[in-house]
Protein backbone atom coordinates (compact mmCIF):
# COMPACT_ATOMS: atom_id res chain seq x y z
CA UNK A 1 0.00 0.00 0.00
CA UNK A 2 1.40 3.37 -1.02
CA UNK A 3 2.08 5.99 1.59
CA UNK A 4 0.93 9.50 0.85
CA UNK A 5 1.72 12.71 2.67
CA UNK A 6 -1.11 15.06 3.44
CA UNK A 7 -0.19 17.28 0.46
CA UNK A 8 0.07 14.31 -1.88
CA UNK A 9 -3.35 13.08 -0.82
CA UNK A 10 -4.89 16.49 -1.42
CA UNK A 11 -3.21 16.75 -4.80
CA UNK A 12 -4.47 13.28 -5.70
CA UNK A 13 -8.00 14.19 -4.73
CA UNK A 14 -7.91 17.36 -6.78
CA UNK A 15 -6.79 15.44 -9.85
CA UNK A 16 -9.60 12.95 -9.53
CA UNK A 17 -12.51 15.29 -8.90
CA UNK A 18 -14.16 18.26 -10.53
CA UNK A 19 -13.84 21.68 -9.00
CA UNK A 20 -16.09 24.66 -9.53
CA UNK A 21 -15.19 28.34 -9.20
CA UNK A 22 -17.27 30.65 -7.03
CA UNK A 23 -18.25 32.75 -10.08
CA UNK A 24 -19.63 29.74 -11.87
CA UNK A 25 -21.57 28.53 -8.84
CA UNK A 26 -22.92 32.04 -8.25
CA UNK A 27 -24.33 32.15 -11.77
CA UNK A 28 -26.14 28.85 -11.13
CA UNK A 29 -27.39 29.34 -7.57
CA UNK A 30 -30.68 30.95 -8.52
CA UNK A 31 -31.42 28.36 -11.16
CA UNK A 32 -31.11 25.71 -8.45
CA UNK A 33 -29.03 23.55 -10.77
CA UNK A 34 -26.86 22.19 -7.96
CA UNK A 35 -27.68 20.73 -4.61
CA UNK A 36 -25.18 22.58 -2.40
CA UNK A 37 -23.84 20.90 0.71
CA UNK A 38 -21.90 22.65 3.44
CA UNK A 39 -19.60 20.09 5.07
CA UNK A 40 -17.99 22.37 7.65
CA UNK A 41 -18.46 22.01 11.39
CA UNK A 42 -21.58 23.37 12.99
CA UNK A 43 -19.86 26.37 14.55
CA UNK A 44 -18.59 27.39 11.11
CA UNK A 45 -21.96 26.87 9.41
CA UNK A 46 -23.85 29.04 11.89
CA UNK A 47 -21.51 31.99 11.20
CA UNK A 48 -22.86 32.09 7.67
CA UNK A 49 -23.37 29.81 4.68
CA UNK A 50 -24.20 29.91 0.96
CA UNK A 51 -27.96 30.49 0.54
CA UNK A 52 -29.83 27.24 0.13
CA UNK A 53 -26.91 25.10 1.25
CA UNK A 54 -27.70 21.98 3.19
CA UNK A 55 -25.64 21.33 6.30
CA UNK A 56 -24.03 17.89 6.63
CA UNK A 57 -20.81 18.02 8.64
CA UNK A 58 -17.84 16.22 7.06
CA UNK A 59 -17.91 13.46 9.64
CA UNK A 60 -21.46 12.47 8.64
CA UNK A 61 -21.30 13.17 4.92
CA UNK A 62 -20.96 9.63 3.62
CA UNK A 63 -23.45 8.39 6.19
CA UNK A 64 -26.19 10.89 5.40
CA UNK A 65 -25.70 11.87 1.76
CA UNK A 66 -28.08 9.22 0.44
CA UNK A 67 -30.96 10.70 2.44
CA UNK A 68 -30.42 14.07 0.79
CA UNK A 69 -29.38 12.94 -2.67
CA UNK A 70 -30.78 9.49 -3.31
CA UNK A 71 -30.10 9.90 -7.04
CA UNK A 72 -26.42 9.31 -7.80
CA UNK A 73 -26.67 11.60 -10.87
CA UNK A 74 -27.68 14.64 -8.79
CA UNK A 75 -25.39 17.57 -9.58
CA UNK A 76 -23.73 18.31 -6.23
CA UNK A 77 -21.49 21.11 -5.03
CA UNK A 78 -19.83 20.55 -1.71
CA UNK A 79 -17.84 23.18 0.08
CA UNK A 80 -15.81 23.70 3.21
CA UNK A 81 -13.94 26.80 4.41
CA UNK A 82 -11.07 26.77 1.90
CA UNK A 83 -11.63 23.95 -0.59
CA UNK A 84 -9.41 21.23 0.92
CA UNK A 85 -11.80 19.22 3.06
CA UNK A 86 -14.37 19.38 0.28
CA UNK A 87 -11.86 18.02 -2.26
CA UNK A 88 -11.23 14.99 -0.06
CA UNK A 89 -14.94 14.57 0.60
CA UNK A 90 -15.82 14.82 -3.10
CA UNK A 91 -13.44 11.99 -3.86
CA UNK A 92 -15.24 9.78 -1.35
CA UNK A 93 -18.64 10.64 -2.82
CA UNK A 94 -17.34 9.72 -6.26
CA UNK A 95 -16.31 6.41 -4.81
CA UNK A 96 -19.91 5.97 -3.64
CA UNK A 97 -21.03 6.43 -7.23
CA UNK A 98 -21.96 10.11 -7.27
CA UNK A 99 -20.99 11.02 -10.79
CA UNK A 100 -21.56 14.76 -10.79
CA UNK A 101 -19.79 16.08 -7.71
CA UNK A 102 -17.95 19.38 -7.58
CA UNK A 103 -15.79 20.85 -4.87
CA UNK A 104 -15.99 24.62 -4.51
CA UNK A 105 -12.60 26.19 -5.17
CA UNK A 106 -11.46 28.26 -2.17
CA UNK A 107 -14.60 27.26 -0.27
CA UNK A 108 -16.89 29.53 1.70
CA UNK A 109 -14.07 32.01 2.35
CA UNK A 110 -13.52 32.47 -1.37
CA UNK A 111 -17.25 32.82 -1.93
CA UNK A 112 -17.61 35.41 0.79
CA UNK A 113 -14.48 37.36 -0.25
CA UNK A 114 -15.76 37.53 -3.82
CA UNK A 115 -18.76 39.42 -2.44
CA UNK A 116 -21.42 36.79 -3.10
CA UNK A 117 -24.42 36.68 -0.76
CA UNK A 118 -24.52 34.43 2.27
CA UNK A 119 -27.06 33.62 4.94
CA UNK A 120 -26.52 33.69 8.66
CA UNK A 121 -28.94 31.06 9.94
CA UNK A 122 -31.04 31.28 13.05
CA UNK A 123 -29.85 28.39 15.17
CA UNK A 124 -30.93 26.68 18.32
CA UNK A 125 -28.97 27.34 21.47
CA UNK A 126 -27.36 24.39 23.23
CA UNK A 127 -30.24 24.22 25.68
CA UNK A 128 -32.82 24.42 22.90
CA UNK A 129 -31.11 21.63 20.99
CA UNK A 130 -31.66 19.38 23.98
CA UNK A 131 -35.14 20.67 24.84
CA UNK A 132 -36.45 20.19 21.31
CA UNK A 133 -34.34 17.17 20.36
CA UNK A 134 -37.39 14.90 19.97
CA UNK A 135 -38.78 17.37 17.46
CA UNK A 136 -35.58 17.94 15.53
CA UNK A 137 -35.17 14.18 15.13
CA UNK A 138 -38.36 14.16 13.06
CA UNK A 139 -37.59 14.81 9.41
CA UNK A 140 -40.90 16.67 9.12
CA UNK A 141 -39.73 19.25 11.67
CA UNK A 142 -35.94 19.17 11.97
CA UNK A 143 -33.95 22.12 13.20
CA UNK A 144 -35.42 24.40 10.52
CA UNK A 145 -38.98 23.52 11.52
CA UNK A 146 -38.20 24.05 15.18
CA UNK A 147 -36.77 27.47 14.41
CA UNK A 148 -39.97 28.26 12.50
CA UNK A 149 -42.00 27.31 15.58
CA UNK A 150 -39.81 29.51 17.78
CA UNK A 151 -40.42 32.41 15.41
CA UNK A 152 -44.19 31.75 15.25
CA UNK A 153 -47.07 33.42 17.01
CA UNK A 154 -50.32 31.69 17.94
CA UNK A 155 -53.37 33.39 19.40
CA UNK A 156 -55.67 31.38 21.65
CA UNK A 157 -59.24 32.57 22.09
CA UNK A 158 -60.01 31.41 25.61
CA UNK A 159 -57.83 29.95 28.37
CA UNK A 160 -60.39 27.33 29.35
CA UNK A 161 -61.04 23.70 28.49
CA UNK A 162 -59.73 23.76 24.92
CA UNK A 163 -57.23 26.55 25.42
CA UNK A 164 -55.55 24.80 28.38
CA UNK A 165 -54.10 21.73 26.65
CA UNK A 166 -53.55 23.64 23.41
CA UNK A 167 -51.55 26.39 25.12
CA UNK A 168 -49.57 23.95 27.27
CA UNK A 169 -48.54 21.78 24.32
CA UNK A 170 -47.78 24.77 22.11
CA UNK A 171 -45.62 26.25 24.87
CA UNK A 172 -43.83 22.94 25.36
CA UNK A 173 -43.36 22.69 21.59
CA UNK A 174 -41.57 26.02 21.60
CA UNK A 175 -44.04 28.19 19.71
CA UNK A 176 -42.29 31.49 20.37
CA UNK A 177 -45.24 33.72 21.17
CA UNK A 178 -48.60 32.73 22.60
CA UNK A 179 -51.37 35.29 22.90
CA UNK A 180 -54.27 34.44 25.19
CA UNK A 181 -57.56 36.32 25.15
CA UNK A 182 -59.67 35.75 28.23
CA UNK A 183 -61.26 38.26 30.56
CA UNK A 184 -62.54 35.73 33.05
CA UNK A 185 -61.28 34.66 36.47
CA UNK A 186 -60.67 31.09 37.60
CA UNK A 187 -63.69 29.39 39.15
CA UNK A 188 -63.62 26.20 41.22
CA UNK A 189 -65.86 24.49 38.64
CA UNK A 190 -63.21 25.13 35.92
CA UNK A 191 -60.62 22.89 37.55
CA UNK A 192 -62.32 19.64 36.45
CA UNK A 193 -60.92 20.25 32.95
CA UNK A 194 -58.95 23.51 32.64
CA UNK A 195 -55.42 22.35 33.43
CA UNK A 196 -53.83 25.75 33.01
CA UNK A 197 -55.26 26.66 36.39
CA UNK A 198 -54.77 25.09 39.78
CA UNK A 199 -56.48 25.17 43.12
CA UNK A 200 -54.50 28.15 44.31
CA UNK A 201 -55.54 30.14 41.22
CA UNK A 202 -59.24 30.28 42.06
CA UNK A 203 -60.29 33.90 41.84
CA UNK A 204 -57.24 34.96 39.84
CA UNK A 205 -57.53 36.27 36.28
CA UNK A 206 -57.16 33.32 33.92
CA UNK A 207 -54.56 35.09 31.82
CA UNK A 208 -52.38 35.46 34.93
CA UNK A 209 -52.49 31.81 35.94
CA UNK A 210 -52.03 30.85 32.28
CA UNK A 211 -48.88 32.95 31.99
CA UNK A 212 -47.44 31.41 35.18
CA UNK A 213 -48.20 27.87 34.08
CA UNK A 214 -46.84 28.30 30.56
CA UNK A 215 -43.63 29.94 31.76
CA UNK A 216 -43.15 27.08 34.19
CA UNK A 217 -43.36 24.66 31.25
CA UNK A 218 -41.08 26.64 28.94
CA UNK A 219 -39.43 29.95 29.77
CA UNK A 220 -38.51 30.36 26.06
CA UNK A 221 -42.08 31.28 25.26
CA UNK A 222 -43.39 34.80 25.40
CA UNK A 223 -46.97 34.82 26.64
CA UNK A 224 -49.14 37.85 26.04
CA UNK A 225 -52.38 38.04 28.00
CA UNK A 226 -55.36 40.04 26.79
CA UNK A 227 -57.63 40.39 29.77
CA UNK A 228 -60.50 41.78 27.79
CA UNK A 229 -63.39 40.46 25.73
CA UNK A 230 -62.66 40.11 22.02
CA UNK A 231 -65.03 42.43 20.20
CA UNK A 232 -65.66 43.83 16.75
CA UNK A 233 -63.62 46.84 17.83
CA UNK A 234 -60.43 45.09 18.96
CA UNK A 235 -60.47 41.76 17.05
CA UNK A 236 -58.52 42.92 13.99
CA UNK A 237 -55.97 44.72 16.12
CA UNK A 238 -55.34 41.67 18.30
CA UNK A 239 -55.41 38.99 15.57
CA UNK A 240 -53.30 40.93 13.06
CA UNK A 241 -49.97 40.10 14.75
CA UNK A 242 -50.46 36.33 14.84
CA UNK A 243 -49.77 33.53 12.35
CA UNK A 244 -52.48 31.10 13.46
CA UNK A 245 -55.57 31.49 15.66
CA UNK A 246 -57.00 28.72 17.86
CA UNK A 247 -60.63 29.08 18.74
CA UNK A 248 -61.71 27.70 22.08
CA UNK A 249 -64.58 30.04 22.71
CA UNK A 250 -67.84 28.95 24.22
CA UNK A 251 -70.44 30.98 22.41
CA UNK A 252 -71.74 31.67 18.93
CA UNK A 253 -71.16 35.44 18.70
CA UNK A 254 -67.44 34.94 19.39
CA UNK A 255 -67.24 32.06 16.90
CA UNK A 256 -68.69 34.18 14.09
CA UNK A 257 -66.59 37.18 15.10
CA UNK A 258 -63.31 35.24 15.16
CA UNK A 259 -64.17 33.48 11.89
CA UNK A 260 -64.93 36.73 10.10
CA UNK A 261 -61.88 38.54 11.48
CA UNK A 262 -59.57 35.66 10.52
CA UNK A 263 -61.04 35.49 7.00
CA UNK A 264 -60.75 39.23 6.47
CA UNK A 265 -57.12 39.16 7.71
CA UNK A 266 -56.23 35.94 5.84
CA UNK A 267 -55.32 34.03 9.03
CA UNK A 268 -55.78 30.28 9.39
CA UNK A 269 -58.21 29.39 12.18
CA UNK A 270 -58.03 26.07 14.02
CA UNK A 271 -61.56 25.69 15.27
CA UNK A 272 -63.00 23.22 17.73
CA UNK A 273 -66.03 22.80 19.90
CA UNK A 274 -67.12 20.26 22.46
CA UNK A 275 -70.39 19.12 23.97
CA UNK A 276 -70.83 16.46 26.65
CA UNK A 277 -68.85 13.55 25.12
CA UNK A 278 -68.55 14.86 21.58
CA UNK A 279 -66.10 17.12 19.79
CA UNK A 280 -65.61 18.74 16.40
CA UNK A 281 -62.30 19.96 14.97
CA UNK A 282 -61.52 21.60 11.65
CA UNK A 283 -59.20 24.18 10.09
CA UNK A 284 -60.61 27.20 8.32
CA UNK A 285 -57.81 28.17 5.92
CA UNK A 286 -58.32 31.29 3.81
CA UNK A 287 -56.95 31.02 0.26
CA UNK A 288 -53.53 32.63 -0.19
CA UNK A 289 -52.86 32.29 -3.95
CA UNK A 290 -49.39 33.87 -3.84
CA UNK A 291 -48.29 31.07 -1.49
CA UNK A 292 -50.08 28.41 -3.49
CA UNK A 293 -52.62 27.85 -0.69
CA UNK A 294 -56.02 27.00 -2.16
CA UNK A 295 -57.79 27.32 1.18
CA UNK A 296 -61.09 25.81 2.23
CA UNK A 297 -64.44 26.66 3.75
CA UNK A 298 -64.99 28.99 6.69
CA UNK A 299 -67.30 28.68 9.70
CA UNK A 300 -70.08 30.46 7.82
CA UNK A 301 -69.84 28.02 4.90
CA UNK A 302 -70.74 25.27 7.36
CA UNK A 303 -73.13 27.19 9.54
CA UNK A 304 -74.56 30.18 7.64
CA UNK A 305 -76.80 31.17 10.56
CA UNK A 306 -76.46 30.60 14.29
CA UNK A 307 -79.10 28.66 16.16
CA UNK A 308 -81.65 30.82 17.95
CA UNK A 309 -80.61 31.56 21.55
CA UNK A 310 -81.49 28.67 23.83
CA UNK A 311 -81.96 26.09 21.06
CA UNK A 312 -78.54 24.55 21.59
CA UNK A 313 -77.80 23.75 25.22
CA UNK A 314 -74.41 24.79 26.61
CA UNK A 315 -71.88 22.69 28.45
CA UNK A 316 -72.91 24.62 31.54
CA UNK A 317 -76.38 23.16 31.19
CA UNK A 318 -75.54 19.74 29.79
CA UNK A 319 -72.10 19.10 31.27
CA UNK A 320 -68.89 18.00 29.63
CA UNK A 321 -66.51 15.15 30.30
CA UNK A 322 -63.39 16.82 31.70
CA UNK A 323 -60.94 14.82 29.58
CA UNK A 324 -62.76 15.65 26.33
CA UNK A 325 -61.33 19.17 25.91
CA UNK A 326 -57.94 17.61 26.69
CA UNK A 327 -58.19 15.50 23.54
CA UNK A 328 -59.80 18.11 21.35
CA UNK A 329 -57.55 20.99 22.43
CA UNK A 330 -54.50 18.78 21.89
CA UNK A 331 -55.69 18.04 18.35
CA UNK A 332 -55.95 21.79 17.79
CA UNK A 333 -52.34 22.16 18.94
CA UNK A 334 -51.24 19.49 16.45
CA UNK A 335 -53.03 21.24 13.61
CA UNK A 336 -51.45 24.59 14.58
CA UNK A 337 -47.96 23.05 14.63
CA UNK A 338 -48.54 21.42 11.23
CA UNK A 339 -49.62 24.76 9.77
CA UNK A 340 -46.67 26.62 11.30
CA UNK A 341 -43.94 24.13 10.43
CA UNK A 342 -45.55 23.24 7.10
CA UNK A 343 -45.88 19.48 7.18
CA UNK A 344 -48.66 16.93 6.93
CA UNK A 345 -52.19 17.55 5.76
CA UNK A 346 -54.14 20.00 7.86
CA UNK A 347 -57.86 19.47 8.47
CA UNK A 348 -58.78 21.96 5.74
CA UNK A 349 -62.12 21.11 4.14
CA UNK A 350 -62.51 18.22 6.57
CA UNK A 351 -64.46 18.11 9.80
CA UNK A 352 -63.25 15.66 12.41
CA UNK A 353 -66.13 14.35 14.51
CA UNK A 354 -65.19 12.67 17.76
CA UNK A 355 -67.64 10.70 19.85
CA UNK A 356 -65.93 9.46 22.97
CA UNK A 357 -68.91 7.34 24.03
CA UNK A 358 -68.25 4.77 21.31
CA UNK A 359 -64.76 6.24 20.71
CA UNK A 360 -65.35 6.86 17.03
CA UNK A 361 -63.35 9.36 15.01
CA UNK A 362 -64.92 10.22 11.67
CA UNK A 363 -63.73 12.73 9.08
CA UNK A 364 -66.40 14.37 6.94
CA UNK A 365 -65.76 16.49 3.85
CA UNK A 366 -66.89 20.09 4.00
CA UNK A 367 -66.92 22.39 1.01
CA UNK A 368 -66.78 26.12 0.45
CA UNK A 369 -70.17 27.72 -0.08
CA UNK A 370 -70.16 29.96 -3.17
CA UNK A 371 -72.95 31.94 -1.48
CA UNK A 372 -70.98 32.42 1.75
CA UNK A 373 -71.41 36.03 2.92
CA UNK A 374 -67.73 36.22 3.95
CA UNK A 375 -65.73 34.03 1.56
CA UNK A 376 -68.20 33.40 -1.26
CA UNK A 377 -68.19 34.76 -4.79
CA UNK A 378 -69.88 38.04 -3.85
CA UNK A 379 -69.23 38.64 -0.16
CA UNK A 380 -71.69 40.86 1.70
CA UNK A 381 -69.81 40.89 5.00
CA UNK A 382 -66.65 42.90 4.34
CA UNK A 383 -66.14 44.30 7.82
CA UNK A 384 -66.90 43.13 11.33
CA UNK A 385 -70.53 43.45 12.38
CA UNK A 386 -72.48 43.32 15.63
CA UNK A 387 -72.32 39.62 16.43
CA UNK A 388 -74.62 39.73 19.43
CA UNK A 389 -77.35 41.07 17.19
CA UNK A 390 -76.48 38.56 14.46
CA UNK A 391 -76.96 35.76 16.98
CA UNK A 392 -80.32 37.08 18.10
CA UNK A 393 -79.05 38.55 21.33
CA UNK A 394 -79.61 42.17 22.38
CA UNK A 395 -77.39 44.33 20.18
CA UNK A 396 -74.15 45.70 21.46
CA UNK A 397 -74.40 49.47 21.17
CA UNK A 398 -70.76 50.12 21.78
CA UNK A 399 -71.21 51.07 25.42
CA UNK A 400 -69.74 49.05 28.20
CA UNK A 401 -72.64 47.95 30.32
CA UNK A 402 -72.63 47.34 34.00
CA UNK A 403 -71.91 43.74 34.84
CA UNK A 404 -75.10 41.77 35.26
CA UNK A 405 -74.97 38.72 37.50
CA UNK A 406 -71.23 39.14 37.57
CA UNK A 407 -70.99 39.01 33.78
CA UNK A 408 -70.37 41.80 31.36
CA UNK A 409 -73.50 42.42 29.36
CA UNK A 410 -73.64 43.59 25.78
CA UNK A 411 -70.22 42.25 24.89
CA UNK A 412 -68.94 39.10 23.37
CA UNK A 413 -67.45 36.93 26.04
CA UNK A 414 -64.71 34.40 25.76
CA UNK A 415 -64.22 31.35 27.82
CA UNK A 416 -63.74 27.77 26.95
CA UNK B 1 -81.62 0.06 6.28
CA UNK B 2 -79.42 3.13 6.42
CA UNK B 3 -77.78 4.20 9.67
CA UNK B 4 -78.44 7.67 10.98
CA UNK B 5 -75.86 9.02 13.46
CA UNK B 6 -77.64 11.14 16.01
CA UNK B 7 -75.63 14.02 17.57
CA UNK B 8 -75.51 14.34 21.34
CA UNK B 9 -77.89 17.33 21.63
CA UNK B 10 -80.67 15.34 19.92
CA UNK B 11 -80.10 12.05 21.70
CA UNK B 12 -82.50 12.90 24.46
CA UNK B 13 -85.20 12.54 21.80
CA UNK B 14 -83.91 9.12 20.72
CA UNK B 15 -83.75 7.69 24.19
CA UNK B 16 -80.00 8.19 24.26
CA UNK B 17 -79.42 6.21 21.06
CA UNK B 18 -76.42 7.39 19.04
CA UNK B 19 -77.35 5.39 15.93
CA UNK B 20 -80.76 4.72 14.49
CA UNK B 21 -81.37 2.32 11.60
CA UNK B 22 -84.22 3.41 9.37
CA UNK B 23 -85.43 2.80 5.81
CA UNK B 24 -86.03 5.46 3.19
CA UNK B 25 -85.23 6.42 -0.38
CA UNK B 26 -83.61 9.76 0.36
CA UNK B 27 -82.44 11.97 3.23
CA UNK B 28 -85.85 13.61 3.69
CA UNK B 29 -87.49 10.19 4.00
CA UNK B 30 -84.96 9.11 6.59
CA UNK B 31 -85.55 12.19 8.72
CA UNK B 32 -89.30 11.51 8.65
CA UNK B 33 -88.68 7.85 9.49
CA UNK B 34 -86.55 8.81 12.50
CA UNK B 35 -89.21 11.32 13.51
CA UNK B 36 -91.91 8.65 13.29
CA UNK B 37 -89.92 6.51 15.73
CA UNK B 38 -88.79 9.39 17.89
CA UNK B 39 -91.18 12.32 17.58
CA UNK B 40 -89.60 15.78 17.68
CA UNK B 41 -86.47 14.98 15.72
CA UNK B 42 -87.71 16.52 12.45
CA UNK B 43 -88.62 19.73 14.22
CA UNK B 44 -85.05 20.02 15.50
CA UNK B 45 -83.61 19.62 12.02
CA UNK B 46 -86.06 21.30 9.64
CA UNK B 47 -87.49 24.80 9.49
CA UNK B 48 -91.18 25.64 8.89
CA UNK B 49 -90.69 25.32 5.13
CA UNK B 50 -89.22 21.85 5.47
CA UNK B 51 -85.68 23.00 4.65
CA UNK B 52 -82.70 21.97 6.69
CA UNK B 53 -81.95 24.55 9.39
CA UNK B 54 -78.92 26.65 8.53
CA UNK B 55 -76.94 25.65 11.61
CA UNK B 56 -77.29 21.93 10.90
CA UNK B 57 -75.37 19.91 8.33
CA UNK B 58 -76.25 16.47 7.10
CA UNK B 59 -73.73 14.15 5.50
CA UNK B 60 -74.34 11.03 3.45
CA UNK B 61 -71.27 8.96 4.19
CA UNK B 62 -68.41 11.47 4.00
CA UNK B 63 -70.09 14.20 1.97
CA UNK B 64 -72.37 17.04 2.92
CA UNK B 65 -75.75 16.92 1.19
CA UNK B 66 -75.40 20.55 0.05
CA UNK B 67 -72.73 19.24 -2.35
CA UNK B 68 -75.07 16.41 -3.38
CA UNK B 69 -78.83 16.78 -3.93
CA UNK B 70 -79.79 18.29 -0.60
CA UNK B 71 -82.64 16.54 1.21
CA UNK B 72 -83.43 14.71 -2.04
CA UNK B 73 -80.03 12.99 -1.96
CA UNK B 74 -80.74 9.28 -2.47
CA UNK B 75 -79.58 6.88 0.20
CA UNK B 76 -78.82 3.21 -0.04
CA UNK B 77 -79.07 0.33 2.38
CA UNK B 78 -75.56 0.62 3.71
CA UNK B 79 -75.20 4.40 3.75
CA UNK B 80 -74.29 6.28 6.89
CA UNK B 81 -76.03 9.57 7.53
CA UNK B 82 -74.47 12.02 9.97
CA UNK B 83 -76.29 14.94 11.49
CA UNK B 84 -73.85 17.65 12.56
CA UNK B 85 -75.24 20.66 14.41
CA UNK B 86 -73.27 23.80 15.27
CA UNK B 87 -71.82 23.49 18.76
CA UNK B 88 -70.44 26.47 20.63
CA UNK B 89 -68.55 24.93 23.59
CA UNK B 90 -65.72 25.52 24.86
CA UNK B 91 -66.48 24.31 28.25
CA UNK B 92 -67.96 27.33 29.86
CA UNK B 93 -69.80 27.26 33.09
CA UNK B 94 -71.87 30.23 32.22
CA UNK B 95 -72.45 31.04 28.58
CA UNK B 96 -76.17 30.69 28.43
CA UNK B 97 -76.87 32.46 31.65
CA UNK B 98 -74.75 35.50 30.97
CA UNK B 99 -77.77 37.39 29.74
CA UNK B 100 -80.07 36.57 32.58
Amino acid sequence: MSRLTRDQLIALARREINEIAPQELASQVDAGRYAIIDIRERDEFVQGHIPGAHFIPRGFLELQIEQHAPDRETPLVIYCAGGVRSALAARNLQEMGYSNVHSLISGFNGWKNAGYPFTVPAVLSEEQRIRYSRHTLLNEIGEAGQIKLLESKVLLIGAGGLGSPAAMYLAAAGVGTLGIVDFDTVDLSNLQRQLLHGNSDVGRPKVDSAIDRLHAINPDVEVIGYREPITSRNAREIIRDYDVVLNGSDNFPTRYLVNDACRLLGKPLVDASIFMFEGQVTVYQPPIPEQGIAGGPCYRCLYPDPPPPGEVPSCAEAGVLGVLPGIVGSLQAIEAIKLLAGFGEPLVGRLLMIDTLDMSFRTLNVARDPHCPVCGVTPTVTELIDYEQFCGLPASNGHVHEPVNGHVNGRVSVEA
Amino acid sequence: MATVYVPTPIRRLTGGQAKVDVAGANVADLIQAVDAAYPGVAERLLDDDGNLKRFINVFVNDDEIRTLDGLATPVGEKDKISIVPAMAGGSSNRTENRRE
